[in-house]
């Protein structure tokens, strides 16, 4: 924020110095290199003959995908209804799994540091694996089915779940806990009076919000074997039966629409 | 019946809060405790009741030190402690009833508290309570639904249904428009001379200390600097805690309510207001 003053006297106010300008100009000159050379590499790795009768592939596709085959449709309401349980069942299990875990990880609320750092630890390895990842690891070991599915929903459920409610929690006014603290109440006491009603409306926001985000990675699970409506579409997909698969994917589009929605008004009510 | 002896309070940040504070409440006194902002009054009455742990010294309440205490004794302890608070310090999104009601969690159980099914006295205490501090319309509201000067009755409301022996009070009034301020600190002043409750109110409000408190210590810096009658309060002392100022525009100080209420401008003037 340099501030000069002019031949008569009068003070020059810029934001910047010249030199961090100049700076500045250069980073943004280095960015478009770096975005130029990325570009080069990725075309030198396409195989451009393929790429130009993208768009003569694309049309063929479709052609194929149209009309949809209708009468498919009653075979996939058991697996989307397989779909909607592996999503709602796992949300639920990976809740009541990341409630107590987000409690230990808060600052606020944590017993000890060491305790802290487990869940956090819990909440890290959970959020940095993919659910498809986690249905593949547990087909491998429960076998293929519902069972995998909605178990690996709970797993990657619990930290999202966990770190956004322990935010949550560390966000809270301090001077109600202290009230509560100070009228003598137990530990537990504390956390359901002074700390649960102030993040009442964000877990319950936040457990929708999961749900509606598990609806949607649900629809895939079969991919890997984990049930629903995934195997329908792997196999479609397999016996390149096109017009099924788009049958599939405009009862994907459609579920996913109707959950959030639901999950909107739900958040919207809340808050 | 409070007795604090050479109570000192260091942060781990290496600041000073408090140094060799000797204090002692009898019982039934209310005390005014006042100071600029940062004087170390709201670490005073929290080393009190333990919110903050004070680094040396000992604190009796009747024969139990309290600076030795842990879990349940603690807790035990605090439930003869109540506390009042600056913000008012209630769980917003919980009912009035259930507000007042937490100031019994002391003494029911975990379950019980969570389940809401307070024992049939602490309900039927609560209820006069609420109709004493002038609220009974408002127990199914929810506490962020009521004005500043109501959530503060539902906080004392709270204090007293621990039933304790002292208050511990924090700026009730920096949040309130004078009038209410004037009102609560009588409803303070009477349910104390009530129950014959010992008290220390932090309070930035000279005017309102001398006009409601029995007695009055200043605090600066950590150390106690005036300890004396409202009366023995003038512009000298005021300098001696606060600094220097123009403390003689003050007027008279207001003894006798008529005069006080529609209160004169220059009267305001030693208000220092504002939160800590």
């Amino acid at each position: 924020m340099p501030v000069t003053s002019s031949p008569q006297g009068t003070p020059i106010w810029r934001l910047r110095t010249t030199r961090t300008q100049w700076l500045g100009y250069l980073a943004w000159l280095a960015g478009a290199c770096l975005f130029l050379l990325c570009w080069k590499v990725i075309s030198d790795n396409t195989m451009w003959v393929f790429v130009e009768d993208a768009g003569r592939q694309g049309s063929d596709l479709i052609s194929r995908m149209l009309p949809p085959q209708w009468t498919y449709a009653h075979r996939l309401w058991k697996p989307m209804w397989d779909t909607m349980n592996i999503a709602t069942l796992g949300t639920a299990l990976g809740i009541a799994m990341a409630f107590p875990v987000a409690f230990l990880a808060a600052r606020n609320t944590t017993p000890h540091p060491l305790v802290r750092s487990a869940a956090l630890l819990i909440i890290v390895s959970s959020r940095s694996i993919n659910s498809l990842i986690w249905a593949m690891l547990l087909v491998t070991i429960l076998g293929p089915g519902v069972l995998a599915g909605i178990i690996a929903i709970a797993l990657r459920s619990i930290g999202f779940v966990g770190k956004l409610l322990y935010e949550a929690i560390e966000e809270i006014h301090p001077t109600p806990v202290e009230a509560i603290s100070a009228t003598g109440a137990g530990r537990l006491q504390v956390m359901s009076y002074g700390v649960l009603p102030q993040v009442l409306p964000a877990f319950a926001g936040i457990s929708v919000y999961r749900w509606d985000i598990n609806i949607r990675e649900s629809t895939v699970l079969g991919l890997v074997g984990a049930g629903g409506i995934g195997l329908q579409l792997n196999a479609a997909i397999n016996s390149l039966a096109w017009n099924q698969v788009s049958v599939i994917f405009l009862m994907i589009f459609v579920t996913v629409l109707a959950s959030e929605w639901i999950s909107a008004r739900v958040r919207h009510a809340i808050t | 019946m409070l007795t604090l002896t050479q109570v000192t309070k260091r942060y781990p940040t290496g600041d000073r809060a408090l140094t060799d504070i000797d204090l002692t409440l009898p019982a039934g006194q209310v005390m005014a405790l006042i100071g600029p902002s940062g004087a170390g009054k709201s670490t005073l009455i929290r080393c009190v009741n333990r919110l903050v742990e004070p680094t040396s010294g000992s604190i009796r309440l009747g024969d139990t030190e309290l600076t030795r205490l842990s879990g349940r004794e603690l807790r035990r302890a605090r439930r003869a402690m109540g506390m009042i608070f600056q913000e008012y310090a209630l769980v917003d999104r919980l009912t009035v009833m259930e507000n007042v009601l937490s100031g019994r969690l002391g003494q029911v159980g975990f379950w019980r508290s969570f389940l809401r099914r307070y024992p049939a006295d602490a309900v039927i205490e609560a209820f006069r309570l609420l109709e004493r501090v002038g609220l009974p319309q408002a127990i199914d509201k929810r506490a962020d639904a009521l004005s500043g000067g109501q959530r503060q009755r539902v906080g004392i409301a709270r204090a007293l249904l621990q039933d304790p022996q002292l208050l511990l009070v924090d700026e009730p009034t920096a949040s309130l428009d004078p009038k209410t301020s004037r009102q609560i600190m009588r409803l303070i002043r009477e349910l104390c001379a009530e129950r014959e409750l010992g008290a220390i109110i932090n309070i930035h409000d000279v005017a309102l200390a001398q006009q409601f408190a029995d007695r009055i210590v200043g605090l600066r810096a950590g150390e106690i600097v005036f300890d004396g009658s409202p009366e023995a309060l003038d512009a000298e002392t005021l300098t001696t805690i606060y600094g220097e100022e123009e403390w003689d525009t003050q007027g008279q100080p207001a003894d006798d309510e008529t005069s006080s209420v529609p209160a004169p401008p220059q009267h305001l003037s030693l208000a220092t207001g504002g939160t800590s």
